[in-house]
């Protein structure tokens, strides 16, 4: 019942939700191909994107279009980016999480049920609260989808790959739900890992003192911007709390202001109306810490993630290039298929070479992506930190100065 | 005025405070002097004051509680009730105790007070187990169930008192109902200021990882200002419990002290002694005519007690509901300075934080902007 309440309606982004939101990503939009997610809409269990393109490009049927996309094809979309050969040596752009509106909605389930015990102003301010922390949900889910897209279009190859323009220009249903390999390839993954980070930092001293300093440093990496990623979420969650606990004091107080008009009650509802608004202020600010701090750490957890997938199957080229020289040198030795050897090994060679290349321009690249981002969102964060601080100081002393001028 | 202050000294098995009074009235042999005293000592005080007050209708301080659970059994995170803090806890808690307790313009001339306040040595005070406030708490709930056993449909002719205890009934909901809040507050905020530290401590190790320069400099800024800002919450949570949420405890302990019942139960007495006047009135009319000298003579001195019982009990009833009507007068006048008071003093505190923030920040925002 509460779900129904709900904002189904399809102009669920404000004017100032539309255009490229790249948060974590600084790219530099490139007239020949613009992607981005102009609309959305949030039913029951899924969420519709709508996908706008504008593209000079010859391929496009036309200029401009659009069409709906679901978070399955973006999937699809990654997956297909993973499993193809020619890209193993990039670093693939991370899928975007799976839109997760579960702790919300049972939250306003919650709501529902309790409405009885409660007052209705207090029913009422908290389904305002639940109804913005779902919208703040909702928008953040679109910016994910809408980095993962613009990601693809920045990249020289990748933004040419059939499959992409598929994606964007094919106007019926792509029918992969059923087929949808996430869950396997990252089970697939999940057992891999061990081995994998095994693979990356074999015994074996790279040659490419470049490569070298890649491994050890992204595997480190990658475990901090984990654990700072949990402890940030950790560390907003807290802030919420209290938040939360301010607004049942600044609801107790203004039910004791209203008891009637003396002066201890007009003294409790000023107190009330002034914590009612620095509430607002701390919600902001763990909001704000959110998107700037707790979303930029999990991007990076994920794009650390595909640049450790990329060292993985660069490792994995090594191994395959070494086993095919020794069974060259063994072929030699026994003078028996060295031809089929010799191929082999030219192949090896050559993938092996093909993806070290690549990869290394990657990286760089990676790095340069990862600084321009953190100093964005870093410097936005200082700045929101700051605003707030402020409002809510000036908040504070502005109702001091009634409070005191009334003795 | 009074200035009392209060320091601990840990001497041998049990903690002495020093109170410290500072005057310039008249009731006091000098103008500064100290004594000490322990927790018990201030248990007999409040139990001397209950058993010459309550009774009267004079709203009197409760006792400092004995535990330092108080009034909800919320888990302030891992509660370390640290000796360091439980002293500070009762500490402050005693010394709000004597402040209440002085500004009373009766009870500060009470003898015993005055003996609490001056005298270097103090007759131990007896058994003070049943006497903590939760134990004089317990006597006067039990008292009140008895007078509401007793089917008294007592007419309230004075509609002031049953505004008044409605009144303080709604009072007595929402402060326990703030203080839950307030309770709630400080907990998150201790939560926020340990997760705080621990994401300052990530911060820093993901800075020393980071292998561009300027980039891990600025990540370990971060982590300084995450943990400076830490400091700041263990501070405001501290703001919060001991000026918000000891206060609102103290309020909501004050209301349920019960001086409604009291003066039911003398109304009671006094409607007693007139039931019990008819019926001697009664028993003299019939011995009228039973020629018993004797027992006429003694009905009829039981009659002259009883009138003076029932002329008692409603000049009784008439002082503790005069005293009451000033007593809340003056409850509800301080109660709203206290309030004022407090919440001025927490305002003030959080503008601090407010201010100190805008410091780190500003501090960080260049070493942000200087990654390039």
């Amino acid at each position: 019942m509460m779900q129904e309440g709900l904002d189904d309606g399809p102009d669920f982004l404000s004017e100032e939700d539309r255009g490229p939101r790249a948060v974590n990503v600084d790219l530099q939009t490139d007239a020949t191909l613009q992607v981005d997610i102009s609309d959305a809409l949030s039913e029951r269990d899924k969420v519709k994107f709508t996908v706008h393109t504008k593209s000079t490009l010859p391929n496009f049927k036309q200029n401009e279009f659009s069409v709906v996309r679901q978070h399955e094809e973006f999937i699809w979309l990654h997956d297909s980016f993973v499993e193809n050969e020619e890209y193993a040596g990039f670093i693939i752009p991370p899928a975007p999480p799976r839109p997760d509106f579960d702790a919300s909605r049972e939250k306003l389930q919650k709501l529902g049920e309790g409405e009885g015990s409660m007052t209705k102003e207090e029913f009422t301010k908290m389904k305002q609260e639940l109804e913005a922390e779902y919208l703040a949900i909702f928008k953040k889910t679109v910016a994910m989808h809408e980095v993962f897209l613009c990601r693809v279009a920045a990249h020289p190859v990748l933004r040419k790959d059939l499959n992409f323009h598929v994606f964007l220009e094919y106007n019926q249903d792509l029918s992969v739900r059923g087929k949808n390999k996430k869950e396997k390839l990252e089970d697939f993954f999940k057992n891999v890992v061990k081995s994998a980070d095994g693979v990356i930092v074999s015994g074996v001293k790279d040659v490419d003192d470049f490569f070298e300093h890649e491994k050890t440093f992204l595997l480190e990496y990658h475990n901090r911007v984990k654990d700072a990623s949990a402890k940030s979420d950790r560390m907003i969650r807290s802030h919420k709390s209290a938040a939360d606990d301010i607004n049942r004091i600044a609801s107790t107080l203004y039910t004791l202001g209203t008891q009637d008009s003396t002066d201890v009650c007009k003294f409790f509802l000023k107190v009330s109306e002034l914590f009612e608004k620095t509430r607002k202020i701390e919600a902001r600010v763990a909001a704000d810490e959110d998107l700037k701090l707790a979303d930029l750490l999990k991007y990076y957890l994920r794009e650390s993630q595909a640049a450790k997938d990329l060292l993985y199957r660069r490792g994995r080229a090594l191994v395959d290039y070494e086993n095919a020289n020794k069974a060259l040198d063994k072929a030699r030795a026994k003078n028996k298929d060295v031809l089929q050897a010799e191929t082999t090994q030219q192949v090896c060679c050559q993938k092996f070479e093909k993806i070290s290349e690549s990869a290394k321009q990657e990286l760089i690249d990676f790095k340069t992506r990862r600084v321009a981002a953190f100093r964005k969102n870093l410097v936005e964060l200082a700045e929101l930190e700051l605003k707030h601080a402020k409002g809510n100081l000036q908040l504070l002393q502005s109702c001091l100065a009634v409070l005191k001028g009334d003795t | 005025g009074i200035n009392t202050k209060s320091a601990c000294d840990g001497m041998n098995a049990y903690m002495a405070y020093k109170v410290t009074t500072k005057t310039s009235l008249n009731l006091f042999n000098r103008n500064e002097f100290t004594v000490k005293r322990r927790f018990s000592d201030f248990l007999g005080l409040h139990s001397k004051l209950a058993s010459k007050y309550l009774h009267i209708g004079y709203i009197v301080p409760p006792a400092p509680e004995k535990s330092i659970v108080g009034m909800t059994k919320v888990k302030v995170g891992k509660e370390d009730l640290s000796s360091a803090e439980f002293v500070e806890k009762r500490r402050s808690a005693l010394e709000r105790y004597l402040m209440r307790t002085v500004n009373h313009p009766a009870l500060l001339k009470d003898p015993d007070v005055i003996q609490f306040l001056e005298s270097t040595e103090l007759p131990r005070a007896v058994s003070t187990q049943a006497l903590s406030g939760a134990g004089i708490l317990r006597m006067v709930n039990k008292a009140a169930e008895a007078v509401n056993k007793m089917t008294i449909k007592m007419n309230e002719s004075d509609a002031w008192f049953e505004e008044k205890q409605q009144q303080f009934e709604n009072l007595d909901v929402q402060l326990r109902k703030l203080h839950a809040s307030v309770e709630s507050l400080v907990c998150h905020r201790k939560e926020l200021s340990v997760n705080t530290a621990s994401f300052a401590k990530s911060a820093a190790m993901l800075g020393n990882s980071e292998d561009h320069t300027a980039l891990s400099r600025a990540l370990s800024q971060l982590a300084e200002v995450e943990e400076k800002i830490d400091q700041l919450h263990q501070e405001q949570a501290y703001a919060d419990f001991y000026l918000f949420s000891e206060l609102l405890g103290d309020y909501v302990r004050l209301i349920t002290a019960g001086v409604f019942d009291h003066r039911m139960k003398t109304w009671s007495k006094w409607q007693d002694a007139q039931v019990m006047l008819q019926r001697k009135r009664e028993a003299e009319a019939k011995l009228q005519y039973a020629n018993k000298p004797d027992k006429l003579q003694q009905a009829k001195e039981e009659i002259k007690e009883w009138e003076a019982k029932v002329q008692q009990g409603e000049r009784d009833f008439e002082q503790i509901s005069k005293n009451i009507r000033r007593e809340v007068g003056r409850f509800e006048k301080q109660r709203v300075k206290d309030f004022k008071v407090v919440i001025i003093k927490y305002l003030e505190s959080l503008v601090h934080t407010q201010q100190q923030l805008i410091k780190y920040w500003e501090a960080f925002l260049p070493e942000a902007k200087a990654i390039a």
